[in-house]
């Protein structure tokens, strides 16, 4: 039950109604941002604020949540955000991906595919994916509205040429519908491809920067890549999960007292399932790590074809 | 067999640029007041003036990078021709700049990403007009750095570590990597030594001779503008004094504010 004086789900109806209509104008504009006003909530700015909104804007009495911090449902962070939405909207949760309805997510999105019903509300800390190259939000606005995106090749060119590999560890730029450039939330280059063509809709919204953006079901999302050097997720070819022994899903990797480290499993309701035997949803990764939608990621490119590349000779 | 004579080439040449009336003021003060200029393929016109006479907002106006307050101007560039370039909207503007007009600042500063490597600031160029492929840029940077002279084992470093004669062959490079119909110059060769000087000016001499491109180059210095340009204009408080050609301009100026300039010079 939710809680009684209380508005359901926390928010207002008048702010639901504006957090709804910014929603469908920026599923109708796949990628582009959209401002709204981002109210105050009981958490602090940076703590996932934009994401809560969203979820408590769409959540209803018969849906199933779940909230995840960098994969992992038991953070203090997604346990705090869970239990709040809970009790303002009597809702259902788990930490199963796919009984969940609605996900909200920092930093991840989940391994097991998620189908057509499920929305997927991803936590953004910077949505201006041009920041770090244009300072003025006013000329990076122009920028967008004139789809002139140079500038992130231009930095794509200087990270091969000084570090022979792009530098973007996490919220790796992608093109939208072939038209508006995206942050993807700090999304490791790993999650990135999953949102090429997803069935689900995937939500982004910042609060402290009071920006939302979204990619609808079954939308084009590209990477900045050049046509000669792809895009490439992180190389994790070598790395298993010391509990289950899975491989080719994302890891992160944890140091152990002796100086070496260890791999383990970033999604870990997914790490649960699989350590009990549980069945799971098909995963967008395979068990040989080819992706679910062939030919979408390039063979990665060699050292030496770029070492060739870098000296000119196409 | 006597071969016809051709007619002089200006008879039938049209002008590659042609700006008419160009007015700008600031304020109270008059930038520029009805300045018409003409250049030709292949034609390299100096632009001589002391400083606050207006070569440089002349400049800033024929880079698109600011609006006139009124005044025509066209280039002969495909898409463009016969048009109103200050007519544009900021997209097709941005458009004829990357493509079609090349700029060389003084201050490389201005023209550089000084943090970025030398090669990338060329392959900006290449990259706002299209280029995607990795390869070709690195192939098409080299080439513009070759061809400006600038040594290719420094290639990959920051203009902000380079001398500045190298940082000037740097933005003449990127101001020539897409082959742009228009080269304009901004006292390319002020605050570089005489040594130094003479080199810059010899590449673009020898650039210039090579591919025929049309250059305007607005210095204070007459030694520069008798080395390179083939016309002068004198500019004074944003009017155009005197014109001609620059044997006839500096060797007999008619105009009293052009006898003091060469005087001076002497």
């Amino acid at each position: 039950m939710p809680r009684l004086g209380y508005s359901y789900a926390f928010l207002d109806p008048g702010a639901k109604r504006e957090l709804r209509r910014s929603l469908l104008k920026a599923v109708a504009l796949p990628g582009y941002q959209v401002a709204y006003a981002s109210r105050e909530m009981p958490i602090a700015r940076g703590w996932g604020t934009g994401g809560l909104q969203v979820t408590l804007a769409l959540v209803g009495p018969e849906d199933v949540v779940k909230v995840m911090d960098q994969g992992d449902d038991a953070s203090v962070n997604a346990a705090n955000l869970r239990r709040f939405i809970a009790r303002m909207a009597g809702v259902k949760t788990s930490t199963d991906t796919a009984q969940a309805t609605l996900i909200q997510s920092r930093h991840r999105i989940p391994e097991e595919i998620l189908g057509p019903e499920q929305i997927l509300v991803l936590q953004v800390p910077y949505p201006e994916p041009l920041a770090r190259l244009e300072p003025s939000f006013a000329k990076a606005r122009e920028l967008h509205a004139d789809a002139e995106y140079g500038l992130v090749w231009l930095s794509l060119y200087e990270d091969l040429v000084r570090y022979r590999t792009a530098t973007h560890g996490a919220d790796y730029p992608v093109l939208v519908n072939g038209r508006y450039l995206m942050a993807p939330s700090p999304i490791p280059r790993w999650d990135n491809p999953k949102l090429h063509r997803a069935q689900h809709l995937t939500l982004f919204s910042a609060g402290r920067e009071k920006r939302l953006y979204a990619v609808p079901p079954f939308t084009e999302v590209r990477p900045v890549e050049f046509e000669d050097v792809p895009f490439e997720v992180e190389d994790q070819r070598g790395w298993a999960d010391w509990q289950t022994g899975v491989r080719h899903k994302f890891m992160t990797e944890l140091p152990l007292p002796d100086g070496g480290s260890r791999h383990e499993l970033s999604d870990r309701d997914y790490a649960r399932k699989r350590a009990a035997h549980l069945p799971t949803q098909p995963t967008y990764f395979d068990e040989e790590g080819g992706f679910y939608q062939p030919g979408y990621l390039a063979p990665r490119t060699p050292p030496e074809r770029l070492e060739r590349l870098l000296q000119g000779e196409p | 067999m006597e071969a016809a004579l051709e007619p002089p080439r200006l008879e039938h040449q049209q002008p590659v640029l042609r700006a008419m009336g160009l007015q700008k003021s600031y304020g109270r003060v008059t930038a520029l007041a009805q300045v018409s200029l003409a250049l030709y393929p292949g034609e390299v016109l100096g632009v001589v003036g002391e400083s606050g006479s207006g070569k440089s907002t002349l400049l800033r106006l024929l880079n698109l990078q600011e609006p006139p307050d009124g005044g025509d101007y066209r280039l002969e560039v495909p898409g463009y021709a016969g048009q109103n370039l200050f007519a544009l909207d900021r997209y097709q503007a941005r458009q004829v700049r990357v493509r079609h007009i090349g700029i060389v600042y003084q201050n490389p500063h201005q023209g550089l990403r000084m943090q970025h490597t030398a090669s990338g600031n060329v392959a900006e160029r290449l990259i706002l007009a299209g280029e995607r492929r990795f390869g070709w840029l690195r192939r098409a940077a080299r080439e513009a750095l070759q061809a400006s002279e600038f040594p290719l084992e420094r290639l990959d470093e920051a203009p902000l570590r380079l001398s500045g004669g190298m940082q000037q062959r740097v933005q003449l490079a990127k101001a020539l990597a897409l082959q742009p119909t228009l080269l304009l110059l901004d006292e390319p060769t002020t605050g570089l030594d005489v040594s130094v000087q003479a080199l810059v000016l010899d590449t673009l001499k020898r650039l210039q001779r090579e591919r025929g491109i049309s250059m305007l180059i607005v210095s204070h210095d007459l030694g520069v503008i008798r080395t390179l340009a083939d016309r002068v204009l004198v500019m004074r408080a944003g009017r155009v004094v005197e014109q001609g050609l620059t044997d006839q301009v500096l060797e007999d100026p008619q105009h009293p504010y052009t006898q003091q300039l060469v005087h001076a010079k002497l």
